[in-house]
C-alpha cells in the first residue's frame, strides 16, 4: 500500500496556511509540507493523530441577564464536543464571576479547565 | 379575552356593541373616529394583530389629486373630497404629510394625448391647478428626470402622507372616544335576526351588533357575499416596492408618475414624508388574498419601469422590499353604502386606489349614513386629541435637552439608524391602540425602518416591549400570530436536544 | 441664549470604546492627553467584542490566542489604570464641522462638547436584506448574523431552531458554529462568490468541524412563511451572480441568518463633512489618521472593514497619537500625495501620505479577487517602493505593505499606486 496525502488548513493562526500532510498506509502522521511556523507542523501532526479544539460557549448567571462567557483553557478531543455541551446544559453560574475563575476544572478529564472569559458582576 | 382590547371606556359586555366595523385599516379606522362622534358603542375588528396589516401599510402613501379616476364614480367623488380633507386632517393628528406635487411624464405624442385627457378629467372631477408642460419645464422643475421626457402633466395638490402612521391616529383618537379594539380576529360567518347581527370568527367567538360594517379590504367580497345574495367578484392586485435610504439629496422632490398607456398605470417614484424614495409599483394579480411576498420578476420589473423615470435608478441603496395587495373589484368602482337587500348591513369595500385619498371622505358619509339609520345622537363632549410631542429626531438642541431632563427615558437611544429614544418606545406601547408587536413598534415610531432595519435596536424593542406589556420575551412577536423572534433561552434549548428537529 | 443644558470644552473626544475607540484613548492618554472623554453607547465598554465570545484574537499583539471579552478587557482595564474618563450609555447625535459634539444619555442628560480633537471609533453595521432585494416574505425568523450573535451570547436567547446561513463571511461561519454548539440544526452555508469570504480557519473549525455544507456560488432566491419562516430556497448563480433557473433547492428552516458583508458606520462623520471613500465606505484620511476634516481623525471599522482586531488596535493607537500630535501641536502640514488602487487592489488605507512620513506607512487594503504566488507593489512615478510576496492573497483576509519611511526621501510628486502583480506564465 502507498501513503496517503492529505490537504489540511491550519487553524492555528488567522493566516490559515494549507498544508500538505502524508500518513503511512496504516494512517500514521509521517510529514508535513505548506506550514510557515513550527505551530503548524505540530498542529498537522495532533490534527492526523487526535484533532483537538477549543470550545467557547455561553453559560446562564442567576443575579444577572447578561450570560458568562467560557471556554475551555485549552483545546479538547474534538469528540468530546458534544458531550462537553452537554454537560454545560445542566449548569448555572452565580454572579459574581471574575474573568479567569475557572468554573469546572478538568473538564471531562481532559485536563483542560472551563473558564470564565468575562466578568459577571451582581445586579 | 385572550388577546388585548384596546379601549378607554370599560363595557360590561365586550361581545356586544352598537357598531360593528369589521376592518382596521385606513377605511376602518377613519370610519370609526366618525363614528365616536356619536353616542354608540362602536368595536371594530381585525384579522391581523395591529391597525393597519393589510394594505393599508403597503402602499406608496400618495394623497392623489383626483385626475385618474373617471368622473361620475365613486372614485373620482371621494377622491377629490377626501384628498381636501388630508391637510387639516393631519395637522390635528400630527401625522406627516407634504403637499410635495407631482408630475405625470410622457414620451410621446400617444403620451401628449392621454395627459391632456388626464387633464381634463381631473377638471372635471374638480382638482385645481391642473396644468400640461413641456419635457424641459418638467426637467427644470425636477433635472433627475430622463431626458427623453417630452411632456407633463403638473399636479401642484398632489400630496404624500404615512398611511399607516395615519390609521394609528385615527385609531387612538376612537379609542380615546370609546371605540373598542380587537385584534387577531377574522370574521367567517355572519348570520343576522331582528336584534341584529352575530358574527363569528375564526377563533369561535360571536361578536353581536345592531349595525355590521364591511371595512374588510382583500377580505371584503367574501365577507359582502356571506350577507349578500349579489355576488361580488374581488381580484387581489398585488405591487411591489423598493423602499431607498433617506438622504438629504434625494434625486426627486416631488410624486412623478408614468402615462397609462396600454402596458398599465405605470412605475411611479416618490420621496416618502420620512425622507425616504419609493419605487413601485408593479400590478399583477394573485390568487392568495394573504399573498403579499415579493418576487424577483415583480422587482426586476419595477426597477426596469423606474429607469425610464430615472436612467439612474439603482438599487445600491436600497433597504427594504415590501409588497401589498389592493382590494380590486371586478366591477372596477368603490361600493360604498347600504348593503342593499340587507337591512342594517353597510359597507365600503374595493377601496383600491385611490382609496388612501378618498378613505377621510368616505368615513364622513358612511358615518351619517348609519347615523341616519340608527338615529343617532352627537356627543356633547368629545376627547381631545392629545397633541403628538415632536419627534425626538426633530428636535433642536434645547428642545432635546427639555425633554430628557423631564424624562430621562429620551436619553436612551434604542434606534440608532432613525434617532428613536426608549421614551417614544414606551409612547407607542402606551398609545390608546397601542403597539403589542415589534412591527407595531417600528410603524409607530420608525425604529426599525432605517438603514440596518432593525439589526441594531430590535433585541431592545423586544425587551421593552416585554416589560410593557408583560408578555414573556420569547412570545413577543414581530407582527402577531406565530412570528416570533425566539425561541427559547440558551439553557432551555440546550437541555431539549434531539427535540429540535 | 436660552440653552438650557451644559456645554464643555475637552481636548479630546472619542466616539465609541471598542478595542478601536479604547485604543486610541489608551495612546493620546499615554502621550500625556487628560482632558478627555470616551462615548459609548453600550452600557460597558468592549464593543462588538463583547459578543464575540470565541477565540482566535490577539495572536499577533498578544502572542496568545484570546476570546473578543478577553482581548477587550486588556485594554479596558489599562484604560481603567490610566484613570481615562468614559461615559457609557451615552450615544452621539452629531459632529460638526468645527469639532462640536452632542450627546445624550440617561444618567447625564443632554451635553454639547467643544473638542479640540475627535476621533470617530463608532465600527460597522451589517448589510440588511434589503440590500440583497432577495424575493419572498418578510417573516420573523430572518437576522443579520450579529444580531443573532448578540441574542444567543448577550442575551441568552437562541433565535431558532433550524438554520440556514447567507454569506460565508467569518461572522456567518462564526454563527454557523455556535448556533450549532448550542443545539441548533445548521442545514447549510451559502455564498455567492466562488470563493469564502471567511478565514480558511472558519472554514475548517465551524463548517468542516460539523459537517454543514458550504454552498459556493449560490444564493438564496426565495424566502417562505408568513408569520414565521418556514423555508429558503437555494439557487446556484453564474459568473454575473445571477441565478441560473432550475437549480432550486428547498431547505425546511425557521431562521436565515445573513452575513452579506459589513458597511462603516458613518452617519455622524457625514454631519461633520467628512469626505467618505467610496471603495472603502470609511473616510478619507491620511497616514495619520486624519480626515478630511482638520483635527477629526477615525481609526477600526469605521474607517475600514478589518478582519483581526490586532489592525484594529495598531491603527488606532496611531490615530490617538496622531489626534494628541494635533492637539499640542496644531495643524500637521497637509497629506497631499494621493493614493490609488491599481489593478487587483481595492480600498487602500490611507488614501494621502504626507510628504514626509515620520514613521513607515502601512498600506492596507482588500485584494479584488483571488491571487496565487502574487505580489503586491506600491509604485511612485516609476519607482518601487516596496514589494512582498505572498503565497495567497483574497478578498477575505485585508493586506498590508509596508513601505519604509526612507523610500519617501527625494521621491518625485505624483501619486502612489498599491496594486497585485500576478505571476508571469504560471
Amino acid at each position: 500500500m502507498d501513503n496517503e496525502k492529505k490537504v489540511l488548513t491550519c487553524i492555528n493562526c488567522p493566516v490559515g496556511c494549507r498544508m500538505e500532510v502524508t500518513l503511512s498506509p496504516e494512517g500514521a502522521f509521517l510529514s508535513v509540507s505548506g506550514n510557515t511556523c513550527p505551530r503548524g507542523a505540530a498542529y498537522a501532526r495532533q490534527e492526523c493523530t487526535q484533532p483537538l479544539r477549543t470550545v467557547t460557549a455561553v453559560l446562564p448567571v442567576t443575579g444577572s441577564s447578561v450570560p458568562l462567557s467560557v471556554k475551555t483553557s485549552a483545546p479538547i478531543p474534538k469528540e468530546k464536543i458534544a458531550e462537553l455541551m452537554e454537560v454545560l446544559a445542566d449548569i448555572t453560574v452565580s454572579a459574581p464571576v471574575t474573568l479567569g475563575d475557572v468554573i469546572i476544572p478538568d473538564v471531562l478529564h481532559t485536563g483542560a479547565d472551563l473558564v470564565a472569559t468575562r466578568s459577571v458582576y451582581t445586579g | 379575552m385572550n388577546q388585548a382590547v384596546f379601549s378607554s371606556v370599560p363595557e360590561s359586555d365586550p361581545f356586544f356593541s352598537d357598531v360593528l366595523i369589521v376592518g382596521a385599516g385606513i377605511t376602518g379606522t377613519a370610519l370609526a373616529r366618525e363614528l365616536s362622534r356619536y353616542e354608540v358603542s362602536v368595536t371594530v375588528l381585525d384579522r391581523g394583530p395591529d391597525v393597519a396589516a393589510g394594505a393599508t401599510k403597503a402602499n406608496s402613501g400618495i394623497v392623489h389629486a383626483g385626475y385618474d379616476a373617471a368622473p361620475g364614480t365613486k372614485k373620482a367623488y371621494y377622491n377629490v373630497r377626501g384628498a381636501a380633507m388630508y391637510e387639516s386632517l393631519c395637522a390635528e393628528l400630527c401625522v406627516p404629510f407634504r403637499r410635495c406635487g407631482a408630475l405625470v411624464i410622457g414620451f410621446d405624442a400617444a403620451d401628449a394625448a392621454v395627459l391632456e385627457d388626464l387633464l381634463a378629467r381631473g377638471r372635471r372631477n374638480g382638482v385645481e391647478g391642473l396644468s400640461v408642460i413641456s419635457g424641459e419645464e418638467a426637467r427644470a422643475m425636477e433635472p433627475a428626470l430622463n431626458p427623453d421626457v417630452a411632456c407633463a402633466l403638473s399636479v401642484p395638490c398632489s400630496a404624500i402622507v404615512s398611511p399607516y402612521e395615519l390609521a394609528f391616529a385615527l385609531a387612538d383618537d376612537a379609542a380615546l372616544n370609546g371605540v373598542r379594539f380587537v385584534f387577531s380576529r377574522c370574521a367567517v360567518s355572519a348570520g343576522r335576526d331582528e336584534n341584529g347581527w352575530d358574527i363569528g370568527t375564526a377563533s369561535g367567538e360571536t361578536f353581536r351588533a345592531k349595525v355590521f360594517i364591511n371595512c374588510a379590504g382583500a377580505g371584503g367580497a367574501d365577507l359582502h357575499n356571506l350577507i349578500s345574495s349579489e355576488r361580488l367578484s374581488m381580484t387581489h392586485r398585488r405591487g411591489q416596492y423598493y423602499l431607498l435610504d433617506r438622504m438629504t439629496d434625494l434625486p426627486f422632490s416631488r410624486t412623478i408618475f408614468q402615462c397609462p398607456s396600454a402596458l398599465g398605470k405605470g412605475v411611479l417614484i416618490s420621496p416618502t414624508v420620512h425622507g425616504n424614495l419609493l419605487l413601485g409599483p408593479n400590478a399583477e394579480d394573485v390568487p392568495d388574498p394573504l399573498d403579499t411576498a415579493t418576487t424577483a420578476e415583480g422587482l426586476s420589473f419595477v426597477l426596469s419601469r423606474a429607469r425610464r423615470t430615472w436612467p439612474q435608478a439603482s438599487t445600491r441603496f436600497n433597504i427594504t422590499n415590501f409588497a401589498g395587495l389592493r382590494a380590486h373589484l371586478d366591477a372596477g368602482d368603490f361600493v360604498i353604502g347600504r348593503v342593499s337587500g340587507v337591512p342594517g348591513a353597510f359597507e365600503a369595500i374595493g377601496i383600491e386606489s385611490p382609496g388612501l385619498s378618498s378613505a377621510p371622505a368616505i368615513a364622513a358619509d358612511l358615518a351619517a349614513d348609519v347615523a341616519t339609520y340608527l338615529k343617532l345622537k352627537k356627543k356633547a363632549d368629545i376627547i381631545p386629541f392629545p397633541p403628538r410631542p415632536k419627534p425626538f429626531c426633530e428636535m433642536t438642541d434645547d428642545e432635546r435637552a427639555s425633554a430628557v431632563r423631564k424624562d430621562p427615558a429620551y436619553g436612551n437611544i434604542i434606534c440608532r439608524c432613525e434617532t428613536v429614544t426608549e421614551a417614544e418606545i414606551r409612547s407607542a406601547i402606551r398609545r390608546p391602540v397601542g403597539a403589542r408587536t415589534v412591527d407595531g413598534v417600528k410603524r409607530r415610531t420608525r425604529a426599525g425602518m432605517g438603514r440596518c432595519q432593525g439589526g441594531f435596536c430590535s433585541p431592545r424593542v423586544a425587551q421593552i416591549l416585554s416589560e410593557e406589556t408583560g408578555i414573556p420575551l420569547p412570545e413577543i412577536t414581530k407582527d402577531g400570530g406565530e412570528s416570533r423572534l425566539l425561541c427559547d433561552s440558551v439553557s432551555s434549548f440546550l437541555k431539549g436536544g434531539a427535540e429540535h428537529e | 441664549m436660552s440653552e438650557n443644558f451644559a456645554e464643555t470644552s475637552l481636548d479630546l473626544v472619542v466616539i465609541g470604546a471598542g478595542p478601536a475607540g479604547l485604543a486610541a484613548a489608551i495612546a493620546a492618554r499615554e502621550t500625556g492627553i487628560s482632558s478627555m472623554l470616551v462615548l459609548e453607547r453600550e452600557s460597558e465598554p468592549g464593543g462588538i467584542l463583547r459578543q464575540c465570545i470565541h477565540n482566535g484574537f490577539g495572536l499577533h499583539r498578544f502572542k496568545e490566542e484570546l476570546t473578543g471579552p478577553e482581548y477587550a478587557q486588556r485594554d479596558i482595564d489599562r484604560a481603567r489604570e490610566l484613570a481615562i474618563p468614559m461615559e457609557c450609555g451615552t450615544t452621539v447625535l452629531s459632529v460638526s464641522r468645527d469639532r462640536v459634539i452632542t450627546c445624550v444619555s440617561p444618567v447625564s442628560g443632554f451635553r454639547r462638547i467643544r473638542a479640540k480633537a475627535v476621533v470617530l471609533a463608532m465600527g460597522c453595521r451589517e448589510r440588511p436584506r434589503g440590500a440583497l432585494c432577495t424575493p419572498g416574505t418578510r417573516c420573523a425568523g430572518i437576522y443579520s448574523a450579529g444580531t443573532a450573535q448578540r441574542f444567543v451570547n448577550l442575551e441568552g436567547w437562541m433565535p431558532g431552531r433550524r438554520v440556514v446561513i447567507l454569506g460565508s463571511g467569518d461572522i456567518g461561519l462564526i454563527m454557523a458554529r455556535r448556533m450549532t454548539l448550542q443545539g441548533a440544526k445548521v442545514l447549510a452555508c451559502v455564498e455567492i462568490m466562488p470563493y469564502s469570504s471567511g478565514l480558511n480557519r472558519n472554514i475548517v473549525q465551524c463548517l468542516e468541524d460539523y459537517g454543514i455544507p458550504l454552498y459556493l456560488s449560490h444564493t438564496v432566491t426565495d424566502i417562505r412563511g408568513r408569520e414565521r419562516l418556514t423555508g429558503v430556497t437555494v439557487a446556484k448563480v453564474d459568473e454575473n451572480r445571477n441565478p441560473i433557473p432550475g437549480t432550486g433547492i428547498d431547505f425546511d428552516c425557521d431562521t436565515l441568518l445573513l452575513s452579506c458583508g459589513l458597511i462603516p458606520e458613518n452617519e455622524l462623520s457625514q454631519g461633520a463633512g467628512v469626505l467618505l471613500s467610496p471603495a472603502t465606505s470609511g473616510a478619507v484620511v491620511s497616514e495619520r489618521l486624519e480626515t478630511s476634516v482638520p483635527g477629526i481623525f477615525a481609526c477600526g471599522n469605521v474607517l475600514h472593514v478589518h478582519d483581526l482586531v490586532d489592525h484594529v488596535s495598531a491603527e488606532s493607537t496611531r490615530a490617538g497619537q496622531a489626534a494628541a500630535s494635533y492637539i499640542r501641536n496644531g495643524p500637521a502640514p497637509a497629506a497631499s500625495r494621493p493614493v490609488l488602487d491599481g489593478s487587483g487592489v481595492r480600498g487602500t488605507v490611507p488614501q494621502q501620505v504626507s510628504t514626509s512620513p515620520e514613521e513607515d506607512v502601512s498600506f492596507m487594503f482588500r485584494p479584488s479577487a483571488v491571487y496565487r504566488n502574487a505580489a503586491a507593489v506600491a509604485v511612485c512615478g516609476g519607482r518601487e517602493l516596496a514589494r512582498k510576496k505572498a503565497m495567497i492573497f483574497t478578498p477575505g483576509e485585508m493586506a498590508v505593505l509596508t513601505v519604509k519611511k526612507e523610500a519617501f526621501e527625494s521621491l518625485p510628486d505624483g501619486e502612489i499606486t498599491v496594486s497585485i502583480e500576478q505571476p508571469e506564465g504560471r
